[in-house]
């Protein structure tokens, strides 16, 4: 067992760590994040170790087995290392070859390197990937290096020197002055400034105080947290404690969503293994200072990640919210000041520690600093996870980094901050994003999830799609959240079955803005937003809708209906073998014909038919 | 003693009360359906809503559970304020058209016919009952389950539980009537709860009017209850 007992044994553990590496010595770099491992990575990283086994290179060449690498699209993605040689999409078999060419010869696989759909040139390191280029990686630095399961990878790459430097070099009011200077915002959605929340913290009367981490990521398409946790946890263990030194807290809590079993596991093993080295427990590093980590498992409710709801659920009981004063910083958790952050910002901490406030705010927009993790998912080329300074645009994240909308479709709209987010059109692509020109365009940063939606997605539907999940999330008790959210899904439900009225426009906004101003908690008050910002930039697909029973995007089915091209149909009877509703006749090598009272618009004619020849409208 | 202003008057409240409280005090009427005077606030039906200024411009806040502070300015009858309880009573009539109470704040606020239906279920989820049964009888029987549009009021497990003594509390303190009690001959029956008892009957009159749960639960001094 080594404990760790000075910043100075920190630092001789760290070089003879070093030392033991050999930084020349082939390393292979296996993705293990959630995203690879579906693609079969745990299979690849296995096939690796047999390899090298059977070829005795065991003292030769290491493999580790990293967090997201965050280029999930490409998944299981491998990168050798020292050269930063990048394969995507290894399967079982490719990997011999990669061992006895790449590894062994230094020759490039040509099949397995990525391929630039923009430029249709190959693209064989990983720095050279687009994806990766325009990327300011400052949490996810370590993703593609570091073992999440093996303290000693983060301490070798400089783990809790950061740590060392607060309790030994800083005061508790420094450590929250230099917060404050960095202008580093909470990441969980509303951009409170971490210092400021953390001084009133500290300020509150109480001896006991808590902090905690809300790991309750819980909007669709969003996985940032979860990558942070099971790419580089002793990153977010490291700013907690940091944290709580600063606050004056000597117990912590995590309150994660147990859907994310990789992410409580690698948690509970560093919280394990920074206990076992003495950065958790008493007097961590010799400074006199006490402090424990507890893991609460969520049960699965959304609302459970408001910060009140959240605290009554690590109380076991109902996660309901409850109205704010008293504040967490005053009146948190079982009564005590509590200090309450999400995981990005946590994990922000160590790094605002290590260059200093003043360096950190160097990077970002004038009053939104640093760097945000977004997961940018739906119809784009390059799904993954996405780090950029705050006031890159959408479009740079939209197209160089993301690639672009597949199938040479337009990209329409990127809906951000999930479910009390909003929806950006095209023409604000060039916003440089910071928590200020997302609220003033109608959307949010949230906590970083993007949506992006090509031509063919109907923000009506879109729209309804998020108000069906606020109202089954709502947690029921205030009456605007409960019954309002139900009424705006009603309507909605209304206008995209071809049953919307002149004035349901103007209903819904009313609801909104209603169920904005009266509801209890951040969940109703936020709400209506995708509804808001939907009709803000596509109203007049709304009024498609209502006015010509029309969906402009063909999408909802009550609204379309499908017939034959008789000049393109071939007759080849292949919808008609095909339709589940036996609603298409026709003889053989005749245009054939659909029945729409029979039609069930399930829209597989359209899909199968190689010659283009059923309309949709 | 603080001082606030209420509708442009200044008033006198005791530190520590809420808006509510501060108003009522000085004889002004704020609407309240989830609010009780001997139970704990809890914030819901969101009718008590009043307008408080603040340095980044007017917001709502439900008074029942807002702290008067010293200095504040809350308007209680403003437009802002009207809309949004006309709101919320429109909500609660889509959803419990035949409950009495919320057909007469319709009608007081001049809310017509709801545009949209929400169902027709008299439990408005105040949740009155509950922290009643908690708060005052101590037998906590009820509580508030499930979430969102499914949220409703019930036993554990949705099934009668002897944690229920029969004292008819929420039965009386429900603000829609929607808590049912049938009395047949000796049998009383809390229907919500689905909670049923063999009631005593009055040696004078012979109706039978007490369920021996609750009558056991009274019997008991007020020292062995920890009060």
């Amino acid at each position: 067992m080594t404990m760790v007992r000075t910043p100075e044994e920190l630092e001789s553990l760290k070089q003879k760590l070093l030392a033991a590496r050999e930084p020349d010595k082939p390393r292979v770099s296996v993705c293990c994040g959630t995203g690879c491992r579906v693609h079969g990575s745990m299979d690849v990283i296995e096939a690796f170790r047999q390899e090298i086994d059977k070829r005795n290179l065991n003292g030769d060449i290491s493999v580790v087995g990293t967090g997201c690498h965050g280029f999930c699209e490409k998944g299981p993605v491998v990168v050798l290392k020292p050269s930063g040689v990048f394969y995507q999409r290894v399967g079982l078999g490719d990997v011999p070859e990669i061992v006895s060419e790449t590894v062994l010869n230094g020759a490039v696989i040509d099949r397995l390197t990525y391929v630039d759909p923009a430029s249709g040139a190959k693209v064989v390191y990983e720095e050279d990937v687009p994806f990766y280029r325009k990327q300011q990686r400052l949490v996810l630095d370590l993703n593609g290096d570091i073992d999440p399961t093996n303290i000693e990878d983060y301490i070798a790459f400089g783990g809790y020197a950061a740590l060392g430097k607060a309790l030994h070099q800083m005061k508790p009011e420094g450590v929250i002055e230099e917060v404050v200077e960095s202008g580093l915002r909470g990441r969980g959605g509303a951009g409170f400034p971490a210092g400021i929340k953390w001084r009133l913290c500290r300020e509150a009367d109480g001896d006991t105080k808590y902090i905690i981490c809300n790991a309750d990521e819980g909007d669709p398409g969003a996985y940032m947290d979860r990558s942070i946790m099971e790419g580089n946890p002793h990153r977010v263990v490291e700013g907690m404690i940091i944290g709580a030194w600063a606050i004056g807290a000597h117990e912590g809590y995590v309150y994660i969503r147990n859907e994310y079993p990789l992410a409580v596991e690698n948690l509970r093993i560093a919280i394990g293994q920074a206990q076992e080295y003495g950065f958790l427990g008493h007097d961590i590093l010799g400074s006199g200072f006490d402090f424990s980590i507890h893991i609460r498992p969520g049960s699965g409710a959304f609302v459970c990640g408001e910060e009140t709801a959240l605290m009554a659920s690590i109380e076991d009981r109902i996660g309901e919210p409850r109205p704010r004063p008293p504040y967490p910083a005053e009146r948190g958790l079982w009564g005590k000041p509590t200090n309450i952050n999400n995981v990005e910002t946590w994990a922000n901490v160590p790094i605002v520690i290590d260059r200093g406030g003043e360096l950190y705010s160097q990077i970002g927009t004038d009053k939104s600093k640093g760097t945000k993790i977004f997961s940018v998912v739906g119809n784009i080329n390059n799904t993954g996870l996405v780090e950029v300074p705050m006031g890159t645009t959408l479009s740079e994240i939209v197209y160089d980094i993301g690639g672009g909308v597949p199938g040479g479709k337009e990209c329409k709209a990127v809906q951000l901050g999930g479910p009390s987010g909003g929806c950006l059109p095209r023409e604000h692509f060039d916003v440089p994003i910071d928590f200020e020109s997302l609220q003033e365009l109608g959307a949010i940063m949230g906590s970083g999830g993007m949506v992006v939606c090509d031509e063919d997605t109907c923000m009506v539907e879109f729209a309804r799609y998020f108000m069906d999940f606020v109202q089954q999330e709502s947690c029921g008790k205030c009456v605007p959240c409960r019954l309002g959210t139900r009424a705006m899904l009603e309507v909605l439900t209304r206008i995209t079955q071809g049953e919307g009225q002149e004035g349901d426009i103007e209903y819904l906004e009313e609801l909104a803005k209603q169920i904005r101003e009266s509801s209890l908690c951040g969940l109703g008050q936020t709400a209506p937003n995708p509804v808001l910002s939907t009709i803000r930039y596509f109203r007049d697909e709304y009024e498609a809708h209502i006015r010509d029973k029309h969906c402009p995007a063909h999408v909802c089915r009550a609204l379309i209906h499908y017939s034959v091209d008789p000049e393109k149909c071939t007759g080849c009877g292949r919808c008609l073998r095909n339709c589940p509703a036996e609603a298409i006749s026709g003889a053989k090598k005749e245009p054939h014909n659909i029945d729409q009272e029979k039609c069930i618009k399930c829209g597989s004619c359209y899909e199968l038919c190689k010659f283009d020849a059923i309309v949709v409208e | 003693m603080i001082i606030l202003t209420i509708n442009g008057r200044e008033v006198e409240a005791i530190e520590g009360s809420t808006i509510l409280e501060a108003a009522r005090e000085n004889g002004i009427e704020i609407p309240t359906l989830c609010y009780h005077e001997a139970l704990e606030p809890y914030g819901s039906c969101r009718l008590c809503v009043v307008e408080l200024a603040t340095p980044r411009g007017p917001r709502l806040v439900a008074s029942c559970v807002y702290p008067a502070e010293e200095g504040a300015v809350v308007k209680t009858d403003s437009e802002m304020v009207q809309r949004s309880r006309r709101m919320t009573v429109e909500l609660l009539l889509a959803s419990a058209p035949h409950a009495k109470v919320i057909q007469e704040l319709a009608a007081e606020m001049g809310v017509q016919e709801p545009r949209v239906s929400l169902g027709d279920n008299d439990c408005i989820l105040c949740g009155l009952c509950v922290r009643a049964c908690r708060e005052i009888v101590g037998a906590n029987a009820i509580s508030l389950v499930n979430r969102g549009f499914s949220k409703e009021v019930s036993p554990p497990f949705e099934i009668g539980s002897n944690a229920c003594i029969g004292c008819t509390t929420c039965v009386f303190i429900c603000p829609t009537g929607a808590i049912k009690l049938e009395d047949v001959l000796a049998n009383r029956s809390v229907h919500r709860w689905a909670s049923d008892f063999e009631a005593t009957a009055c040696k004078i009159c012979g109706d039978h009017y007490l369920a021996p749960e609750f009558a056991a639960e009274v019997e008991q001094p007020l020292d062995a209850k920890g009060v």
